[in-house]
Formats: C-alpha cells, structure tokens, sequence
C-alpha cells in the first residue's frame, strides 16, 4: 500500500491551444486534509476531472491510491467525488438522485438515508432535487460523494453557495472524515475557506503550481512585511519611494504601504519619515495572514 | 452492467415518464388502430397516406395485427424521443460525471443504457399490441369483418411475427434517438432534428422522388415494423436500416468512449 493518496507528475492538459493545467507535479499523503486552491480559472476542476478519468491528459502521469489514472476501474470504487458543482437530474428526489448512484455503483440502499441524515437533508429526501436550495444542492453532492465509503474524498468547491453556517458545517464534517482516515481533497478559490482544516495545501495559478507541501511550510514561506501609515495619503508615495531605496520592496494598498522587511527595520523607516518630514499614523508588523499570501501568490503581478 | 440496468430504470420508472409515454403510446394506439375499423369505407382510405386496408386483408389470420402493425412507426417515433432524452440529458445535467466516477466503464454505461431502455420500450410495446388487438376484435363486428381466422395458430404465428418485427423496428428507432442523443449532446436538437428527418425531410425526399424511399433509414425502419411493405420487402429494410442503425451506432459508441467529459 502506497503512503500518498495522489501522486501527479509532468501533468498537463491542453484545451485548443491553451494549456488549462501546466506540467505540475504534487502528492497528497494519505489521511491528511488537502487544500487545493486557486483562482478561478487556474485549473482546479480540470486537474480533478484528469484524476478521476473523465478527461484525457495531454501530458504526464498520475496515481490515485497507488492505481494509475489511465485505469479508473482500479481506484474509483475507493474514491467519492463531486466535481463542478452538484449535479442531479432535477424532476427525481434527492433519495431517488443517491439511489440512481446507489445502484450503480452497487452499494448497499440502507446507505441512501443514513447519508440524507448525515448532510442535513434527512427530512427533505423525498423533495424533487429542483425544489432543492444551493446548499442543500451542495449537500446532496458531498452525501453522493460519500456513498462508497471513500478511501479518498475528492470535493470540488463543495463550499460554494453556502452561508458562512453551512460552510462550518461542511468543514467539520470533513474534519470528522479525515480523523476516521479518509483523505480529503477539496478545492477552492479562497484559501480562507480551507486553511484552518487543511494539513496540506496545493495552490495554483494560471495551471501551474505555484505552492504544494505542509500547510506549515506555507506559513513559513511568508515574506515578513511592515504596514506603514502616513498622516497625509500624498505622503505614501514618498514612503515607497524610502522603502524602495534602501532596498525594500513595497506597495500601496488599502490607504498604506506595505514594505516587504523585517520588523527590525521599521525603527529606520521611521526616522528616514521624519527626516523627511512625514509624520507617520501607523507603523506595524503584518501580522500573519495566508489569505495575503495565497493573493501574493497567485494574483497578477 | 447489471448495476448500470437498474441504476436506469430507476430514472425509467418516474411517474411523468413513464405514464407520459405510455400515455402517448396507447393513444396512438387507439387513434390508429380505430381509424382502421371506423373508416373502412372511407373514400379517403383507413391506413396511413390514404391506403385503404380491405375487409379482405382484415379477415386473414394476420387480420389481428393490422392496426398494431400501423402504429409501429409511430411507437418507433416515441422510442426515439425516449432513448435521445435519456441519454443527452446526461450532458445537460451535467450528470454523466456521476455516472462515469461510479462506473468509469463506458462501454458498460452504453449497453446497461440501452438495456433497461429497450425493455422500457418492450413494455410500451406489449401494452400497444394488447390495446390494439382487443380494440380490433371489438370494433371488427361493426365493420363487418370476421375474426374467424384471427386467434388460429396461424393467426397466434402472426401476432408473434408482427410483435417482433415492431420491437425491432422501436428499438432501432431508439438507437437512432441514442446515436443523435450523444452527437448532439442535447435532448431538444436531438428529438429535433431525429423527429424533423423522419415526419417531415424523409416524407418530402420521397414525395419528389420517390425511389428514395428504398435508401431513406427512416422508412426502412418502419417497414420493418409492418413486415415490408408493398415498394420495400422485409429484407431489404433489414439490411439497409440495419446498416444504417450499426454504422451509427459504432461511431457514437467509438466517439463516447474517447470524448473528454467536461462539462
Ligand atoms: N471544456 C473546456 N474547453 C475549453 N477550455 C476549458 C474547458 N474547461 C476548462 N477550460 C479552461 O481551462 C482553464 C481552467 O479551468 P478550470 O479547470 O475549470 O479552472 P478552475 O476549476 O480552477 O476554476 C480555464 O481557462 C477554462 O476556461
Ligand atoms: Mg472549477
């Protein structure tokens, strides 16, 4: 038995002439909670559906459970997913939506309202699917995604359209999951979402992976930067103009400046604003936020 | 693929479907197989396109199956509705991926697919012939038509040979509405254009020429369902709608197995 759940390398695909995933390489370790995030666009959805064997790659490997991806029949009994959202013939009830799923892939039918009653939808089941709510739609995708007793757990944007409620509810019961061993990979466009359940986070941009470890070794790659503020907003140009000549790198965002720099700096900053007679309102560390990092990371630069 | 078979007729047996068509199947039943007794002396005809059906044709042992035999083509016309429905609305709902992370066969989706739809369509037809045929035998007296040699073994042979003649051609028809269903990947251009060729482009092609009717697929299918018919003999509806149907067929097939799923 292999000790990662996911393993990909060189893997690509191309859709016209642009390629959507990029050459990346990453592995998931076994019962952690992986975190894929990235923005929209940057090729979350793709790289899953290649894993699950719904689309062809252009280039690369993968394994899933130690199986490789050209050969789903080996894995995907093992393995739940929701992928690009929720999807259920509308006119069939929620009960009727897992049974069609249930049968399929052979389940055993007692599964379908245990797992109505684990997400919620205990009391909704006979309701048709059209009827149903974004979150109670999200819901019956992840109770689908759990019919076969996963070994691996792969949710796209399960949190999409929920209330800030809803999404506590689906982290605990991810976290829940990952404590009795399942591996979890679940995306998003914002890592806030998924940070805190998180072990492990892979992070991509524009296809290309651009982080891909222990959620620690991101916290630690974060660059230390000072928040400067001055009295007078025509002031902060000058700030960076300091910053940048001592060799700081530094922006202005949000009505202050941010300097990338050791705290041990700001003393410096400080006098060289005096000097030039700019009286500074505000003079702190950043204190530590992945939210800024994951945008430093994955934005346009 | 057992899984796969009652995975579908689960979405089969929906009440709206299922009675919907089942609905339709037997008023078309009712209309056709009536239109034959109640007009028989019609100068406009009692069969399709103006045919007159005899009392003669009605007495033989065959007489039974007439009117079931007529309503084929439009049992056919359901199925193709039905099996196109069915399969595209996997890719507008976006379901398909559903399907294939619980059984990443495609193949087996395909023929368990097709499996519990053609039973569906074996039910539909079953309930047909028996609406047509106790239809006939009620409506036979008042149009003075005997029914002395309809329940012979002969006549036994021809409702047989009718019902599965019919099921051939509604099944045919159904992998014709499959094949459009996964070109087009959409169930309204499917039964679109699947209902447009057969009622409308094919009847018009044969109007302007009318050898064409040997090679339009649509008119081999239904002549299968009567038998052949006086311009088609039963063979030559077999091959060539065969051909067409098994053509169709594998590159849909060959297609779907390869298509990437991404929507
Ligand atoms: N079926 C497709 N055909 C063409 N381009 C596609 C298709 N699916 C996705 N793309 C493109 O690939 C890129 C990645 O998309 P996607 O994997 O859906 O990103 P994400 O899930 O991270 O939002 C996007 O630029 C998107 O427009
Ligand atoms: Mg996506």
């Amino acid at each position: 038995m292999p000790n990662t759940a996911i393993s990909v390398s060189d893997l690509s695909k191309k859709y016209d002439d642009r390629l959507a995933v990029s050459h990346i390489n990453f592995e998931v370790p076994l019962g952690t909670v992986c975190g894929f995030v990235g923005p929209n666009g940057s090729g979350k959805t793709t790289t899953m559906r290649m894993l699950l064997g719904l689309i062809t790659p252009t280039t690369g490997q993968g394994h899933i459970l130690g199986e490789p991806i050209e050969h789903p029949e080996k894995y995907l009994s093992r393995v739940g997913a929701m992928i690009e959202g929720p999807a259920f013939y509308p006119a069939l009830s929620g009960y009727e939506n897992l049974m069609v799923l249930a049968k399929l892939g052979g389940f055993p039918i007692e599964r379908v309202q245990q797992l109505l009653d684990k997400v919620g939808l205990g009391d909704r089941g006979k309701s048709k699917f059209k009827t149903y709510s974004l979150g109670m739609k999200q819901r019956l995708g992840i109770a689908a995604a759990l019919l076969p007793e996963p070994k691996l757990l792969m949710l796209d944007e399960p949190t999409n359209g929920l209330d800030p409620e809803g999404i506590q509810e689906v982290r605990a019961l991810l976290r829940d999951l990952a404590n009795e061993g399942t591996t979890v990979f679940v995306s998003s466009h914002l890592l806030s979402e998924l940070e805190i359940i998180s072990d492990y986070i892979v992070m991509l941009r524009k296809g290309e992976i651009v982080f891909a470890g222990p959620i620690g070794e991101l916290m630690a790659q974060q660059q230390p930067t000072i928040i400067a503020k001055s009295l007078l907003h025509s002031d902060l140009a000058r700030i960076v103009e300091i910053s940048e000549k001592a060799g700081h790198h530094a922006v202005i965002r949000n009505d202050s400046v941010h300097v990338l720099a050791e705290m041990d700096w700001a003393p410096v900053l400080n006098k060289a604003a005096f000097d030039a007679g700019i009286t500074l309102a505000q003079l702190a560390p950043q204190l530590p936020n992945l939210e800024e990092t994951f945008f430093e990371m994955t934005g346009d630069k | 693929m057992f899984n796969v078979v009652k995975a579908e007729l689960r979405k089969l047996r929906r009440p709206t479907l299922f009675f919907g068509t089942i609905g339709a199947a037997i008023f078309f039943t009712g209309l056709i197989t009536s239109f034959i007794y109640l007009m028989i002396d019609s100068p406009q005809g009692n069969g399709d396109r103006g045919r007159s059906i005899s009392r003669e044709i009605l007495e033989l042992a065959s007489g039974s199956v007439n009117g079931f035999a007529s309503v084929g083509g439009f049992l056919g016309i359901i199925a193709l509705c039905v099996f196109a429905a069915q399969t595209a609305q996997e890719y507008t709902y976006g379901t398909l991926r559903n399907l294939l992370v619980r059984q990443p066969s495609r193949m087996k989706i395909l023929i368990g697919k097709f499996i519990s739809m053609s039973l569906f369509a074996v039910v539909m037809i079953s309930i047909a012939a028996v609406i047509s045929i106790a239809i006939s035998y009620f409506l036979a007296p008042g149009a003075k038509v005997s029914t002395d040699l309809w329940f012979t073994s002969d006549g036994f042979e021809a409702i047989f040979t009718t019902f599965v003649n019919v099921t051939i051609s509604v099944v045919a028809f159904g992998i014709v509405g499959m094949v459009l269903g996964l070109l087009l990947r959409s169930p309204i251009s499917a039964i679109s254009l699947g209902v447009l060729w057969i009622l409308i482009i094919e009847v018009l092609l044969m109007a302007v020429k009318n050898s064409l009717q040997s090679w339009l697929p649509g008119a081999q299918l239904s002549a299968i369902a009567s038998g052949g018919t006086l311009d088609l003999t039963y063979k030559h509806a077999l091959t060539v709608g065969g051909l067409y149907v098994a053509v169709g067929a594998i590159v849909a097939s060959v297609l779907f197995v390869r298509r990437d799923v991404a929507n």
